[in-house]
């Protein structure tokens, strides 16, 4: 089985300032890997990259998803390939409700119409996982939520959506304890799907406390400075990046 | 010979015997007391009128052009005439309506037979039609609602019709004032008396299409005291005149207690120089609530004026206005409180894409009487590209201390990240704006009926249509 997502020498950046300088990445379909890294190392910028922001402009290497090149395409195009970015500060859209921008993406992605009773019988049961209240659903997308649901209606989505490959960046940071578990616990959901695969771009570790994790990135002054499997995540979480960014 | 120009003709004495010596060509290029009296004529004028329109055109000439907005040089002046012949413009057919409106016909998928009627000016089928089941409903409550010509020649509303007509809006106001006050035609009157309350809207949109009613059309609605009306102007079908030029003229009256909610949405041919004049005058405990939205034109001056006559009187404008290439729309609200305890509220978005222009200007007054008034104004700009421009022009004059004011703006573009965080979703781009412009204006579009709702939000996707890439 190839590989669900293959990056190959991925070189991006804004303007005429390179960002990331070779980043390459395979990930198999049903992995989780994580991605860590000092502040402005360009994690995020290789999470908007994978998704196909016209921020940063590819300007050599490529991005393979399920085999087929996806480089050059809009994030639109990328996402009904299965691709999802949650995030770090979601965007207020006013004018569309989240139930209705779901049912719409939802209709969208699959191409069929779908019973407004069944969504909403759907729609309740996420909701209840991640202990938000249904008012939410009625109230126009992110549009005066906390900074805490803002982040769960964007782990909502994820599981109403059901990417192939989910890239969350930094969903944990600036949440609570008691909303950092009720996020992971909705990402636990996701990840119990065997085909699910997952980018987790974190500061914190608290978030994969209860998340199998395959790989460990880190990511240094946007290049990869090492590799390993789930045991990194501690060593870092112990040692921080000082050995790597010391190094230079 | 120099040739002759309306200008000249506006300098020189209305009544040179050169004139009589070169009628037709005189008649292609310049107004004149005769063409005045053929169209009082023809129209039959009562004798009070006739001589209102000739008074009309006097200060007409006198009056010197609009030169602080939008350029209107593109409007021939000169050949006012051919904008004033009633044949001009009756002769429509749909082959000559411009390809844009089609598109948007075929788009808003309205059917052949309405597309037929509107190509039509003059043919009236499905028009009357309406308007009859309309009267009849609203006829049963005394409400009154035909056009201003039968009107001033029915002796039950020929005084009323005297004492109201451009008494809001004087010939004196402005040069388009003095125009049409000098060659209105057609146009609505409506009478809703004490205490009624319709629940239904009255609609004007089939009767600018009707025979007779023109670029100069005038409104007169008298909302007596405690009743309730809500007129709609202007429809799904986005009107369409073979000339160029647009000055029609609304007066409101609204008496005490009473409520008149205003609603128009304009989308006329991207040729056209919309020069409109509104004005509301409000009594004691009553309100005006405008909501207007502008999406057509070449040139608009548009802004609406309330005036607060009565202790507590109160205003309300909602408007969005949606400027694309080659459009200049200058637009915005005026309001004067001349009581005390008055209040006034307006909130605005204004969009400009393609190299579009829209200026937002609001007027604020507060008379020395007008203690205890407030007033409160919100305007916001979305520019969709670098090329276009939105301005807002604030205005305001508070001879009082004892008045609460307060004005917001807010002018801003498209966020590119929001466009991405959308199409992350699987939305494509021309989709993600759309939805971002009408969120932007949902404010507003909340406010229209909901076919209306329906109908901008439809405008705005296709305003968008094509502006991607």
């Amino acid at each position: 089985m190839s590989d669900l997502l293959e990056i190959k020498e991925l070189h991006a950046g804004v303007e005429d300032k390179e960002l990331l300088h070779g980043v390459s990445l395979k990930i198999a379909a049903g992995e989780t890997h994580v991605l860590m890294g000092p502040n402005g190392a360009g994690k995020s910028t290789l999470g908007y990259t994978i998704m196909g922001s016209p921020e940063y402009e590819v300007t050599s290497g490529s991005v393979f998803f399920n085999g087929e090149d996806i480089t050059g395409e809009s994030p639109d195009k990328r996402a009904k390939r299965g691709i999802f970015l949650s995030f770090q500060n979601p965007i207020e859209i006013p004018g569309i409700t989240l139930s209705n921008f779901l049912r719409n993406a939802l209709e969208q992605k699959t191409g069929e119409r779908i019973r407004l009773w069944d969504f909403k019988k759907k729609l309740r049961a996420v909701m209840d996982v991640l202990q938000m209240d249904y008012s939410y659903a009625d109230r126009d997308l992110n549009v005066g939520f906390s900074g805490g649901e803002k982040k769960k209606a964007e782990i909502l989505q994820l599981l109403m959506l059901k990417p192939r490959l989910a890239i969350l960046d930094e969903t944990d940071s600036g949440l609570d304890v008691d909303a950092v578990k009720t996020v992971s616990k909705g990402v636990y959901e996701f990840q119990k799907d065997p085909d699910s695969s997952l980018i987790i771009i974190t500061h914190n570790t608290k978030i994969l406390e209860a998340l199998k994790v395959d790989k460990t990135h880190v990511l240094v002054s946007g290049a990869i400075a090492e590799e390993g499997g789930a045991e990194l995540v501690d060593e870092i979480n112990q040692n921080g990046f000082e050995k790597y960014t010391s190094a230079e | 010979m120099k040739e002759k120009t309306q200008v000249d003709d506006i300098n020189s004495s209305l009544y040179d015997f050169r004139y009589e010596e070169d009628e037709s060509d005189m008649f292609e290029s310049g107004i004149t007391p005769q063409i005045i009296e053929e169209i009082s004529q023809e129209k039959g004028d009562p004798e009070w009128m006739k001589e209102f329109r000739l008074k009309s055109l006097e200060i007409y000439n006198k009056t010197p052009m609009v030169d602080w907005g939008p350029s209107i040089e593109g409007l021939d002046m000169s050949n006012i005439v051919t904008y004033i012949r009633p044949k001009t413009r009756m002769q429509t057919d749909w082959n000559d309506v411009p390809d844009d409106i089609k598109d948007t016909f075929e788009r808003l998928g309205i059917p052949q037979a309405e597309r037929e009627s509107l190509a039509g000016v003059g043919a009236q089928y499905d028009s009357e039609l309406v308007y009859h089941n309309v009267r009849e409903e609203v006829a049963a409550q005394g409400v009154v609602y035909t056009d201003l010509e039968s009107a001033m020649h029915d002796k039950r509303y020929a005084d009323m019709i005297k004492e109201h007509f451009m008494k809001l809006v004087p010939p004196t106001d402005h040069k388009f004032a003095a125009l049409h006050g000098a060659v209105w035609s057609g146009g609505s009157f409506v009478y809703v008396p004490k205490g009624v309350h319709l629940d239904i809207p009255l609609q004007s949109y089939f009767r600018l299409n009707a025979k007779g009613a023109g670029q100069f059309e005038h409104t007169l609605i008298i909302v007596d005291e405690g009743a309730y009306l809500h007129f709609i102007e202007g429809c799904s079908a986005p009107k369409y005149y073979v000339a160029s030029l647009h000055a029609g003229c609304v007066e409101l009256y609204v008496r005490k207690n009473a409520t008149l909610r205003y609603s128009t949405i304009e989308n006329w041919s991207k040729n056209m120089y919309n020069l409109n004049t509104k004005r509301a005058i409000v009594e004691e405990g009553a309100k005006v609530e405008w909501v207007s939205g502008s999406f057509g034109s070449h040139v608009s001056y548009l802004y609406p004026m309330s005036i607060l006559h009565g202790r507590g009187a109160r205003a309300e404008f909602t408007g969005i206005t949606f400027a694309g290439e080659g459009q200049n729309l200058d637009t915005g609200a005026k309001i004067v409180h001349a009581a005390p305890d008055t209040s006034s509220y307006m909130n605005t978005r204004s969009i400009s894409k393609s190299g579009g222009i829209s200026t937002f200007r609001s007027s604020v007054q507060v008379n020395k009487n007008a203690h205890g008034s407030k007033s409160s104004v919100s305007c916001e700009s979305l520019m969709l590209d670098s090329e276009s421009r939105s301005d807002t022009i604030p205005a305001m004059d508070i001879r009082t201390s004892q008045a609460d004011i307060g004005h917001e703006a807010k002018i801003g573009r498209i966020s590119d990240e929001a466009v991405f965080y959308l199409m992350s979703r699987g939305m494509t781009e021309e989709n993600a704006k759309a939805l971002i412009v009408s969120g932007f204006a949902d404010n507003v579009s909340k406010e229209l009926p909901l076919e209306y709702a329906v109908e901008m939000n439809n405008l705005i996707r296709i305003e968008m249509k094509g502006s991607i890439g």
